[in-house]
């Protein structure tokens, strides 16, 4: 049986593993390939490296990192961050990564998405989806909202038509035949801070048909917080989207990572705290996790 | 020497440094005479199967990989590999494969599975072969892939994994072998299974 996926997360500056509290606090946790080893012999089913340096002159550094854990560990590893353009991705994907996630790129330039799973297939292509939840003062006042959340009309899926538009389009498509879904996330990009003016259940939808092969969905309202995932969120994802679901932020306790895998219906859980700092192990939590029905390998 | 054919698919560099890690020395190679050369052979592939042999048969290499099955060298095809070496695949249209093993490759059932199926997934039913040595029942592998092998001869079939349907994922016939899943992302199992195959003789 296919077992549900454990995915500790490394945020990585300047090729050193730091950890992220709502995307500012940083605190130096250690050497990304010591950190994938002790992940890896913990029995963590993936690995996801984020890089958010923001200077263009890691490149370097991050290559070399992703060859080094290339060469000391045997299970899958995503790399994402700063990754601008096919040729990025390319890059490294050579240089020994599996898989590549792409945030901002993919929003300013879907047609990468496709390019990127045609060049090197979909199981390589990771779009993360930085989610914010609309809140009831910011929605007031919006144009034709007020309405729409009463609708009683099923939310229209994106169809092929609309692949090789660019967002703005159909976001104004949205507006104009007055459907977006509700309850409503908007897809945030540069660690939150800036909206892309996208629903994340319409995006969603695109980016699978644009040829995505898994979602990384982190809620930016429950990241860093601990208290839990945002499961609605992660719900309404999984259940518009045939691809695998990755469920991203919030995780404090072992119950979070089962909420997320069961009510949230999540194929995978992404953490990054309740790890690094051995609160928790891998083997402690997937014991939980069996425990509760869930198959874990 | 193990050849990994480098006809432009894949992350080799992975499946070289895996075998490393057991010790068997692997070079990833275009070099038909290195191919050629090699004692065991292995064929990788990720993506697309059309996309994978037109790959392939563009870089002349398909070439070698039959001329290893002809002169019984143990060939191992990964992932998309292995579905090359049976005969056609449904990904988007019908593509020719190697051929050498009877069957074909189809979309998994389209009843509420996630495809890609990506993860760790067991293999069952397993049948004597020394790829399999040291490997039990319920073993993990980690598998990515939107396709399986649907093969005409069960004799072919070393073992299954249950996603919608049960399927063949490890295959053999003779001297050529393949596993669906990557066993150089399958940490001590994948490794175990490579160890296996640069022991065969």
């Amino acid at each position: 049986m296919l077992a549900k996926r454990i995915i500790p997360c490394l945020d990585v500056d300047g090729g050193r593993v730091v950890k992220g509290i709502r995307f500012v606090d940083l605190i130096d946790a250690g050497d990304p390939v010591e950190q994938a080893r002790r992940y890896d012999r913990e029995g963590a089913d993936e690995l996801v490296f984020l890089d958010i340096t923001a200077s263009s002159d890691s490149r370097d550094i991050v290559r070399d990192m992703v060859r080094r854990v290339a060469d000391a560990v045997f299970i899958p590893f995503t790399v994402g961050g700063g990754i601008r353009t096919v040729e990025d991705m390319r890059d490294l994907l050579s240089c020994g990564a599996d898989k590549i996630a792409l945030n901002t790129a993919a929003i300013k330039n879907p047609a990468m998405i496709t390019q990127g799973a045609e060049a090197f297939g979909s199981q390589a292509i990771v779009i993360a989806i930085d989610a914010r939840r609309r809140m009831g003062e910011r929605e007031t006042g919006r144009e034709g909202e007020g309405e729409l959340l009463q609708s009683d009309e099923p939310q229209s899926r994106t169809g092929n038509s609309q692949i090789d538009e660019p967002p703005s389009a159909i976001r104004h498509r949205q507006s104009a035949i007055g459907n977006p879904p509700a309850p409503g996330w908007e897809v945030f990009t540069h660690g939150g801070r800036t909206a892309a003016e996208l629903d994340v259940i319409e995006w969603a939808q695109q980016v699978e048909a644009l040829g995505a092969g898994e979602i990384l969905l982190t809620s930016m309202d429950a990241d860093g917080t601990r208290d839990g995932y945002d499961l609605e969120l992660t719900r309404a994802v999984a259940e518009a989207v045939t691809i695998p679901v990755i469920a991203s932020g919030g995780a404090g306790t072992l119950e979070h990572l089962r909420q997320a895998l069961q009510e949230g219906k999540a194929s995978a859980v992404l953490a990054a705290s309740i790890f690094h700092f051995g609160e928790f192990t891998i083997g402690a939590a997937k014991d939980y996790l069996r425990q509760r029905d869930l198959p874990m390998r | 020497m193990i050849a990994i054919i480098n006809y432009g698919v894949g992350n080799l560099r992975s499946v070289e440094k895996a075998f490393e890690a057991v010790g068997a020395k692997a070079v990833v190679t275009n070099d038909a005479r290195a191919i050629g050369a090699a004692d065991k052979v292995v064929l990788p592939g990720v993506g697309a199967f059309g996309e994978c042999a037109r790959s392939l048969r563009a870089s002349g290499l398909d070439e070698c990989v039959l001329a290893a099955a002809q002169q019984q060298k143990p060939l191992l095809g990964l992932c998309v590999g292995l579905q090359l070496l049976f005969d056609e695949g449904h990904e988007f249209g019908v593509h020719q494969g190697l051929g050498l093993m009877r069957g074909r490759v189809v979309r998994f059932p389209e009843n509420g599975l996630r495809v890609p199926q990506i993860g760790w997934n067991q293999i069952e039913e397993l049948q004597p072969h020394p790829l399999l040595e040291g490997l039990t029942e319920g073993t993990y592998f980690y598998f990515v892939h939107s396709y399986r092998i649907k093969a005409d001869d069960g004799a072919n079939v070393l073992a299954k994994t249950e996603y919608g349907i049960r399927y063949p994922t490890i295959c053999a016939s003779g001297s050529v072998c393949g596993v669906q899943f990557h066993p150089e992302k399958s940490q001590d199992a994948g490794l175990r299974l490579l160890a296996n195959f640069a022991a065969l003789k």
